[in-house]
């Protein structure tokens, strides 16, 4: 009696989140690209003369696609979060709820919005980041899958933590906690073969580093796992995350008592 | 006829505090209906529970025939709800809003004439591209009904609509309240005003601490008591009352007198008559209809005298 999809209540939410970050660009697109570029000169100056990752490239040209990486992830979990809390505090998620939308249409429209920030915050860090190194495009394909799958889990992350976190230190904390470390830890500034073998193995475990491999591979055709496996990884990842989300929404945990 | 709303068993409870201890009733289609009750009665969670906003541990209802469970879609597209406390999105203009609830319900730029034509009802024309921010607390509650009206819904949910309103302002949302009423729609009112429940109402129900305690039309609620007050100032402060008005009497305060009289058979000119007999000169008078808040008062037991 449900079924069907509310395609225009699902498209005017995506919409509607959308235009929420769209207002304030000055601090969901441009602050996220001036961290990224900062960190470039900064690591870059500093370690390009001794690092050398991959044959035949520039340690600032490494660090650019983790860079990127690691803005989408910072950029796409804090749009679905803080907007969720956002409208809990405020109480105003009240009209959303009253209206005829499903679990599925909500849940979608979040992670969507989320990955439009994530592709933008990306390209702006990418336009940036070009001025100052070269970079190769070896496999363009891998740069906007993991692209959209590592906005759309970390967007769908965001969407659970929203929902879990009564205020707004909680998520601070999660973010703090869990999602900075690890993207630091993933591989970002390094390549994990670099480390000891213990962090290394422990990295393994780490579900952003094969985010940043996968995405890092696109660029240069190497990586430290192999191309398969991050997108495997990567893609069970969002699958859970996923399943996870829509079990919250469907139970009304937290946002219907 | 269905329905509008058909509550049957529905209990609800927030950790060790039961809200509805089993509450069954219908709203006929129609209707203009007064959710009454003290503070933390349960109307508001009664509503949440109607709007899918919370799911009651049991029971259930239907809002024009749809289970607001298993029909949920249906149920909401039926219903609108103006939410009890003043809530509102800061990102967004009043016409936004009301397009962003439009497109929620699935409706596009078919709807926006009937948009402008809220805007224009609820006197928020000239407001429609202000920010929600901006607004007055009175301009807000009317963009809050706009907002759940945008939809068309053959109920509508009035939560506490005239809290912290004006005269002005509440006059005008009760004129508004009546034409909704008058062009079909079944309205659901919960309010602490109670001359404004019996003068919109014509069916009541009354909630305290999570139980029905009365449903009835307003008519058969106001017979129920039919009591008036008749304040009368004499004279003199020393007097002999006579022996007819003696069980009337309900106060005496130096030479203010008050009676209760049953509106069938006492008669304000029996009293006076029986005054004047007595020597006295009535200096003034002024009488007090019993009105539903009275029934309130002694049906949820805040009343100082038993019923
Ligand atoms: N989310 C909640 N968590 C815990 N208790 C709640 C919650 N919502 C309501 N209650 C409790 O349930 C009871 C009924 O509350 P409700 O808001 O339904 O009352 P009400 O009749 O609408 O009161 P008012 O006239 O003050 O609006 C109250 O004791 C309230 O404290
Ligand atoms: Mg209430």
């Amino acid at each position: 009696m449900n079924a069907g999809f509310n395609a225009r209540g699902f498209y005017t939410l995506f919409a509607k989140e959308v235009r929420r970050f769209l207002k304030v660009t000055v601090q969901t697109v441009l602050t996220p690209m001036v961290t990224a570029l900062l960190y470039l000169l900064v690591f870059g100056q500093a370690l390009e003369a001794h690092v050398e990752v991959y044959a035949g490239v520039s340690y600032s040209a490494f660090l650019v696609p983790g860079l990127m990486m690691m803005s989408i992830i910072q950029n796409t979990f804090a749009n679905s979060s803080s907007s969720i809390i956002q409208s809990k505090m405020t109480g105003n998620l009240v009209f959303v709820l009253l209206a005829p939308i499903s679990s599925l249409e909500f849940f979608a429209a979040f992670v969507l919005a989320a990955v439009v920030r994530g592709l933008l915050v990306a390209l702006a860090v990418y336009a940036v980041a070009i001025l100052f190194v070269d970079l190769p495009l070896a496999h363009p394909w891998a740069i906007a899958v993991f692209a959209v799958i590592g906005s759309a889990t970390l967007g769908a992350l965001g969407v659970i933590a929203g929902i879990w976190a009564d205020k707004y230190d909680q998520l601070a904390g999660f973010q703090n906690f869990f999602i900075l470390p690890l993207s630091f830890l993933s591989g970002v500034f390094y390549s994990i073969h670099a480390l000891p073998g213990v962090w290394q193995q422990i990295s393994h475990f780490n579900p952003f580093f094969y985010l940043i491999d996968g995405f890092r591979w696109g660029f240069f055709g190497q990586g430290d796992a192999s191309v398969a496996l991050s997108l495997s990884v990567s893609l069970g990842f969002l699958f859970l995350l996923t399943g996870l989300g829509l079990y919250l929404l469907l139970k009304g945990y937290k946002i219907r008592r | 006829m269905t329905s509008a709303i058909s509550i049957q068993q529905v209990h609800k409870r927030f950790a060790s505090l039961q809200a509805l201890k089993g509450i069954s009733m219908e709203v006929p289609q129609g209707s203009f209906f007064g959710l009454l009750g003290p503070n933390g009665a349960g109307k508001s969670t009664l509503i949440s529970i109607m709007a899918g906003l919370a799911r009651a541990d049991a029971g259930a209802i239907r809002v024009m025939g749809h289970d607001v469970v298993s029909a949920w879609r249906q149920s909401r597209h039926a219903l609108g709800v103006v939410p009890q406390e003043l809530v509102y999105d800061p990102f967004f203009s009043v016409r936004e809003v009301l397009r962003l609830q439009s497109g929620y319900f699935g409706r596009g730029r078919e709807n926006d004439a009937w948009i402008e034509e809220l805007l224009e009802t609820l006197s928020l024309s000239d407001k429609a591209d202000a920010n929600l921010q901006d607004l007055s607390g009175g301009m807000k509650r009317r963009v809050l009904i706009a907002q759940a009206l945008v939809h068309r819904p053959e109920v509508v949910v009035l939560d506490e609509p005239t809290a912290g309103v004006d005269v002005e302002l509440r006059q005008s949302l009760w004129r508004f309240a009546r034409r909704l009423h008058r062009e079909g729609h079944t309205i659901l009112l919960t309010t602490h005003y109670l001359e404004e429940a019996e003068s919109l109402c014509d069916e009541i129900a009354i909630l305290n601490h999570g139980e029905l305690v009365t449903r009835d039309s307003k008519q058969n609620l106001l017979a129920r008591y039919p009591w008036r007050t008749l304040h009368i100032s004499v004279d003199r402060s020393t007097f002999q009352l006579p022996e007819a008005l003696v069980s009337l009497l309900t106060s005496a305060d130096d030479n203010c007198l008050t009676f209760r009289l049953h509106r069938e058979q006492d008669t304000i000119g029996e009293v006076l008559a029986a005054l004047q007999s007595a020597g006295l000169t009535v200096v003034d008078l002024s009488t007090e209809e019993v009105g539903l808040e009275e029934v309130f008062l002694r049906l949820t037991g805040q009343s100082g005298e038993g019923a």
